[in-house]
């Protein structure tokens, strides 16, 4: 019996070692058969190598990375083709001509059946009940933030976290039911009486309207929809404040609220803002809880307790039953107008939101 | 006078947590009553009565939903995963994946109104022979316009999913030998499998309960139907169309309607979090 000992030497360099491997497989073949060692350098060269199949998968990969460009273009390419229509009738005047009604001189915006169309009830909707949403729902959210981020304790945490993020879960056609069932109902009984009574002097809360659906309702729904993307933002920005801050604060001798306000707050101001903005581009786009309560009527009311309409809101309402080919294509350029604000709202957002975190994607929510 | 700011200030965020739990309580409270009562077996295996007459059910909405939702998920997770395999992969660091990663954020934040307008005017409204099923109001749109909502949210889920799996994993497979697409397919992904099972669940959650999209591409339908060249109905859809209607048989069955919808989805969410919390994603670490 042989014994095959090969002690290496520690200087051996790249040649050597393919010597020894060689010269082993050589003794061993020469003790088999010549056989043995062609299997070996058969086995060896019939792997092949996946340089190909590599190239493919690669390719495949791009082409599903390019198909988010792919599904934008698209979007504004379908948009811009179908809403050629009223953009070669009415231009850019589109977004702010105002007609006027020829037996009573009223102002009007949108007749579908004489073939009037302009966006400008559907922008100041829109404007009116995203500001409403905002003014309710930051504050709140901040405040619910700076509690589940210091103040709370930590058994409270975890389950008012997730109800939160339940809140983000429910779809909006239930929130809509919601509200039109039980919002709108408590509004036209209570709510819009005292409001009125209590800020009618401002001008801004005249109770005309007996049904209590409106600007203030789609506020109030709004807000309760965008307030856990506000929340959850802002929780984020002020865990990624460095401890360091706080304390620092608090050895000055800072109240909890001065320590807050000071050390975190100011801290991840940038962050907050543009969760702020990132709330303002849903509500913006926000189709269903907004046309069940708005009301759907296309004119300018300044009282936030009358009807209104928004831009989303009238695209579900009215496309399905749109009496001419320029009223589909009106309303697709609505669409259009739609999608190019909140592509340059959320990409605002997307810009302040990253430069607070760097670039590194965010945690799954 | 600053302590007593600082007690203003604590009360005030209590209140605020009131305030953001109250609607949630509202809203689940009011649901399990008002939708618990029109919920039977009826409910779940008939199909819509004409108006004024009383009883029938979602069936064709709930069959509907699942043929639409099936569409979309192969149109979406596929193509969601792919684009977050490239972003993890082969793209780290370069330019055109911070591109991709920043073009998927903003096109989560587009309407969904808006890629329902988008797909009506590529499919709906003008018959191509590029474009299968076209020229009518499908399924097949339904499914489209759903199917690409849920890429970017696949896409960025699955990368953030394999980015958490350690290079070593990946070093050991190509080590041995393995071929780059194969340690990515049978490996990596395989690894984070979990992870990606539960983004894709989640964008299937979020897409079961858009209505917008589906308005103007399904159409809805009151009878059953599976295909996919004909219009149908599904869960939200029809919850929306009775909400709307006058009638106080069919608002309740919108109710019962919200219910299944808002079970689904919660249940979808808790499985999310049990398997994220659980620490399955453990064997990726």
């Amino acid at each position: 019996m042989r014994v095959d000992v090969k002690v290496p030497d520690i200087r051996i360099s790249q040649a050597h070692i393919k010597s020894e491997a060689s010269v082993r497989t050589e003794e061993r073949s020469a003790e088999d058969a010549k056989g043995s060692h062609l299997e070996i350098r058969h086995f060896l060269l019939s792997r092949g190598n996946s340089a190909a199949a590599d190239r493919v998968f690669h390719v495949l990969m791009v082409l599903c990375a390019l198909s988010i460009f792919a599904i934008v273009a698209l979007i504004a390419w379908r948009l811009v083709v179908s809403s050629q229509l009223t953009w070669n009738r009415f231009g850019f005047h589109f977004f702010y001509q105002t007609f006027h009604d020829t037996i009573t001189g009223q102002a009007m915006y949108w007749d579908p059946v004489n073939g009037l169309f302009s966006a400008v009830p559907f922008i100041y909707g829109t404007l009116v009940s995203s500001f409403v949403a905002l003014l309710i729902a930051v504050p709140l959210a901040v405040l619910l933030a700076v509690f589940l981020t210091e103040m709370c304790p930590k058994v409270l945490r975890g389950p008012l976290a997730f109800l939160t993020e339940l809140l983000a879960a429910i779809p909006s056609i239930v929130y809509g039911l919601w509200a039109m069932y039980e919002l709108v109902p408590l509004l036209r009984e209570y709510v819009n009486p005292f409001l009125s009574r209590l800020l009618g002097w401002t001008g801004l809360f005249a109770n005309d309207n007996p049904t209590g659906l409106g600007f203030l309702a789609s506020g109030v729904i709004l807000a309760i929809m965008i307030l856990p993307i506000i929340s959850s933002l802002t929780r984020e920005v002020m865990s990624a404040v460095p401890h360091s801050q706080r304390e620092a604060v608090l050895a000055l001798g800072a109240t909890r609220w001065e320590m807050i306000r000071v050390g975190v707050l100011r801290n991840a101001r940038i962050g907050i803002v543009g969760g702020i903005i990132l709330g303002l581009g849903r509500a913006l786009g926000e189709t269903m809880a907004v046309t069940m309560v708005i009301g759907n009527t296309p004119e300018i009311h300044k009282s936030l307790l009358d009807t209104g309409i928004s831009m989303a809101s009238v695209i579900a309402d009215q496309f399905t039953e749109a009496v001419s080919d320029m009223h589909r294509s009106a309303l697709i350029e609505i669409g259009l107008a739609l999608f190019i604000v909140t592509i340059i709202v959320n990409a605002f957002a997307q810009l302040l939101v990253w430069a607070v975190t760097r670039g590194a994607p965010s945690q799954a929510r | 006078m600053r302590s007593l700011t600082d007690n203003l200030v604590t009360v005030m965020a209590i209140l605020a947590t009131l305030i953001v739990v109250a609607p949630l309580a509202a809203i689940f409270g009011y649901l399990l009553y008002k939708g618990a009562s029109s919920l039977n077996l009826a409910f779940f295996t008939q199909i819509p009565k004409p108006e004024g007459e009383s009883g029938g059910g979602m069936a064709n909405a709930i069959v509907g939903s699942g043929v639409v939702l099936a569409l979309a998920s192969v149109i979406g997770i596929p193509l969601g995963i792919g684009g977050g395999i490239f972003l993890s992969e082969f793209g780290r660091g370069t330019k055109l994946a911070d591109a991709v990663r920043f073009t998927a954020d903003v096109l989560n934040g587009v309407p969904s109104i808006v890629m329902g307008l988008a797909v009506y005017s590529l499919v709906v409204s003008v018959h191509s022979p590029w474009v299968p099923f076209s020229g009518h109001f499908s399924a097949f749109s339904g499914g489209v316009a759903l199917g690409i909502m849920m890429i970017p949210t696949v896409c960025r889920t699955t990368e953030e999913m394999l980015l958490m799996v350690p290079h070593a994993v990946r070093e050991a497979a190509l080590g041995l030998g393995v071929p780059n697409w194969r340690s990515v397919v049978s490996i990596t992904l395989k690894t984070a499998s979990p992870g990606i099972i539960t983004g894709c669940m989640l964008a299937f959650a979020r897409v079961a309960g858009e209505t917008a999209p589906l308005i103007f591409t399904a159409l809805g339908n009151s009878f059953m139907s599976y295909k996919l060249n004909e219009p149908i109905m599904a869960l939200p859809l029809q919850i929306y169309l009775y909400a709307i209607s006058p009638y106080d048989d069919q608002h309740r069955l919108a109710w019962g309607g919200a219910l299944v919808l808002i079970a689904l989805i919660v249940i979808a969410v808790s499985l999310v979090r049990y398997v994220t919390s659980r620490g399955v994603l453990k064997g990726a670490n």
